[in-house]
């Protein structure tokens, strides 16, 4: 029982950190069908970044909405300068966001060096709750309260606000959406720097407990795109869903069956895409 | 006429020889110097340039020509720069790889080539047991060197009983464990459980969620960011103070304790080398490394500068004749060192280090972490107190062997 509880507790928090990676990358994905290979790299210089804002002595909150916005900036400044112009060209599109993706890893090295780093968290969010013989760390719920915040927003922009009924628009059918007068380039921009944004926010929170080094960007890479594959592109539902799936399925695999990790995360994906090949909650 | 010329023609070269020999030494130095393993790669660079500035370029009268490669830290870079050191850079001798991969990869080329090579820290058991080569000696201990004799000090002095272990999932992490397993078993302690978690694995909870609730210690066999994580997320969850921490020489060498917390406190180890080791030779190693290069040496530096010592040992031996690999060869396996920062050094018949082993403890001195030693085991060698033919006889340390008889 204990160990069940535990477990699922841990892969919850995983798939929650897993959430705000993947989350604006399932909205790139649907709304441009851009396969953004930068993704990886926004959420490893968003942890860099943050951590210099704490060796500049800077709060842990600074750190995060600093990291966020610095990344969510040269976010903007790509899909400005190359992805906007390649609308319509995914090979283009793969290898330009590839590009970057090498790019960006040997910056890293160049400006922080080949060190592993793990940022320094808050004194409240340090040690564990007690629950009998469990142990739940704080920060872990701290991290499922922050995806928990991010999710509820986007639904909330996303369902409720004519911006957001304007993003579905696109989702659904960029060219209707242009014909009835929506800004698509300026909503597609956006969305790609939201993107950016959460991305180096789960940079920053992921700094606090598995850390910044440099090969983060590619190792979180793979499971994002699992979680958007399932989910769906482009569909919040989808991301929260494939998050706590992917989470969760990696860790008790982790757990029972160490030797077959990759085959527990990866059976149940085949499985799904044999089923619904656009992913549990995507449409076509 | 024509036997006449040619003999003149083979005075000639034998005249112009000595002149030849006095030529520059080729050092060819293999590292990683970009990916994962970048910043232990940049150590080891470091390591090897300190010890040839500190000797002005030049070793036995020979001035040296260092060749850096990176390798990319895989099998194949490292293959293909180790050609290009031998086929166009020429090179006499070859001091590297990093990895414990990376060394087998070069092991069937470099014998072929006929060049020497030294290991500054690529610690695969058997490229010193059952597949010793001619051609590579080490400089730094074999995987399981240290944990050997740790596994007996668990047991015996700390009075430790029940071990769970988790150690990376590649051969490193293989020996590390098993070594530390055999002796801690044989000296009447318990291995209870055995945690593999894949090589660069991002979340450690999973693991540390396992671990059984009756244990005394957990031992860890991490070479790289894995450890960082490791105690970071074992302080989370309220395990820290409650099991103690056993780790082998990598997860806390310096190279990682700059960036480790207060979570690394009262971690203890089993070394050969600590930077805070009291000895003239080590203090003076220190101060220049921490000089030049701003942070306290550690596992990486430390093997490329002793894999330097014993180069320059061995060509004071052939009188600077580093064409004369046969007896370059000899004069590396016959090597001694009596004040390598480590403390005396020399190297076994199968080209592996007998060295002391140290128990150190992550303490807070001047604001930084460092490993105090707390205990000296003298010159230990790969065998640790087992008989050198049984050991041989039973097979290379594994994550099956030893079997885990108590899991």
């Amino acid at each position: 029982m204990e160990f069940w509880v535990t477990q699922a507790f841990n892969g919850i928090s995983y798939g929650a950190l897993l959430f705000l990676l993947a989350g604006g990358l399932s909205l790139i994905f649907g709304m441009m069908r851009i396969v953004n290979m930068t993704h990886g790299s926004y959420y490893l210089l968003g942890g860099y970044v943050g951590l210099t804002v704490i060796w500049q002595n800077g709060p842990f909150v600074l750190a995060i909405l600093v990291g966020a916005l610095v990344i969510a900036l040269i976010g903007v400044g790509e899909w400005n300068a190359f992805l906007k112009r390649l609308g319509g060209q995914e090979l283009g599109q793969v290898l330009t966001t590839m590009g970057f993706a090498l790019i960006f890893q040997d910056l890293g090295l160049v400006i922080w060096g080949g060190d592993p780093y793990t940022i320094p968290t808050p004194q409240v969010l340090s040690g564990a709750f007690e629950l009998g013989q469990m142990f739940f760390p704080v920060y872990r719920v701290f991290i499922v309260l922050v995806a928990l915040a991010v999710a509820v927003v986007l639904w909330l922009v996303l369902e409720r606000t004519r911006v957001g009924a304007m993003m579905r628009a696109t989702v659904d059918d960029a060219e209707m959406a242009r014909g009835v007068g929506i800004n698509v380039t300026l909503i597609s921009m956006c969305v790609f720097s939201l993107g950016a944004f959460l991305a180096a926010v789960a940079g920053v929170v992921a700094g606090g407990f598995v850390g910044v080094y440099p090969g983060a960007d590619f190792e979180i890479l793979p499971y994002a795109f699992v979680v958007v594959i399932v989910g769906g592109m482009g569909s919040l539902k989808g991301a929260v869903i494939g998050s706590l799936m992917v989470g969760l399925l990696d860790n008790f695999g982790k757990a029972l069956f160490p030797e077959l990790s990759y085959f527990t995360l990866f059976a149940p994906m085949a499985a799904i895409l044999a089923v619904r090949p656009t992913g549990l909650f995507g449409r076509a | 006429m024509i036997p006449r010329v040619f003999i003149i023609g083979l005075m000639l070269v034998l005249f112009v020889s000595p002149a030849a020999a006095q030529g520059p030494i080729r050092l060819g130095f293999l590292t990683i110097l970009t990916g994962a393993l970048a910043s232990p790669g940049k150590e080891m660079e470091n390591g090897i340039r300190l010890f040839l500035e500190e000797h002005k370029n030049s070793l036995s009268g020979r001035p040296v020509e260092l060749t850096v490669l990176d390798t990319g830290g895989t099998p194949a870079g490292t293959l293909t720069k180790a050609r290009e050191l031998v086929e166009q850079r020429k090179v006499h001798i070859i001091i590297g790889p990093l990895a414990a991969f990376e060394a087998y990869a070069i092991a069937p080329y470099v014998n072929a080539q006929r060049v020497p090579t030294i290991s500054p820290s690529a610690a695969a058991d058997d490229l010193t047991q059952r597949k010793a080569t001619q051609f590579i000696v080490r400089a730094t201990s074999n995987s399981s060197l240290p944990t050997q004799p740790f596994g007996t000090y668990a047991a015996k002095t700390l009075g430790i009983k029940r071990v769970a272990t988790i150690a990376d999932d590649f051969a490193f992490g293989h020996e590390v464990v098993a070594g530390f397993h055999k002796a801690f078993e044989d000296a009447g302690g318990q291995v209870v459980q055995k945690l593999w978690p894949k090589l660069g694995e991002t979340d450690q909870g999973p693991y540390i969620g396992q671990l059984k609730k009756d244990i005394d210690a957990v031992f860890i066999g991490f070479a790289g960011v894995a450890a960082l994580r490791f105690l970071k997320q074992l302080e989370n969850s309220g395990l820290k103070g409650k099991i103690r921490v056993l780790a082998n020489q990598t997860a806390v060498d310096e190279a990682l304790l700059r960036s480790m917390g207060d979570e690394a406190i009262g971690v203890v180890s089993a070394s050969h080398y600590s930077a805070a080791l009291d000895t003239l030779a080590n203090r003076k190693f220190a101060s220049a490394y921490r000089k030049a290069y701003g942070t306290d040496p550690g596992y990486y530096s430390v093997g490329a500068y002793t894999a330097a010592l014993f180069l320059k040992q061995a060509l004071e031996k052939v009188g600077g004749k580093i064409e004369d690999t046969e007896g370059l060869l000899k004069a590396l396996r016959g090597a001694a060192i009596t004040d390598a920062p480590g403390g005396p050094i020399r190297l076994d018949k199968y080209g592996n280090p007998v060295h002391n082993i140290y128990i150190n403890r992550v303490e807070r001195k001047e604001g930084r972490l460092q490993n105090t030693v707390t205990h000296t085991i003298e010159g230990v060698s790969q065998f640790w107190n087992y008989p050198e033919a049984e050991f041989l006889k039973q097979p290379v340390y594994s994550r099956e062997y030893p079997p885990c008889r108590f899991c």
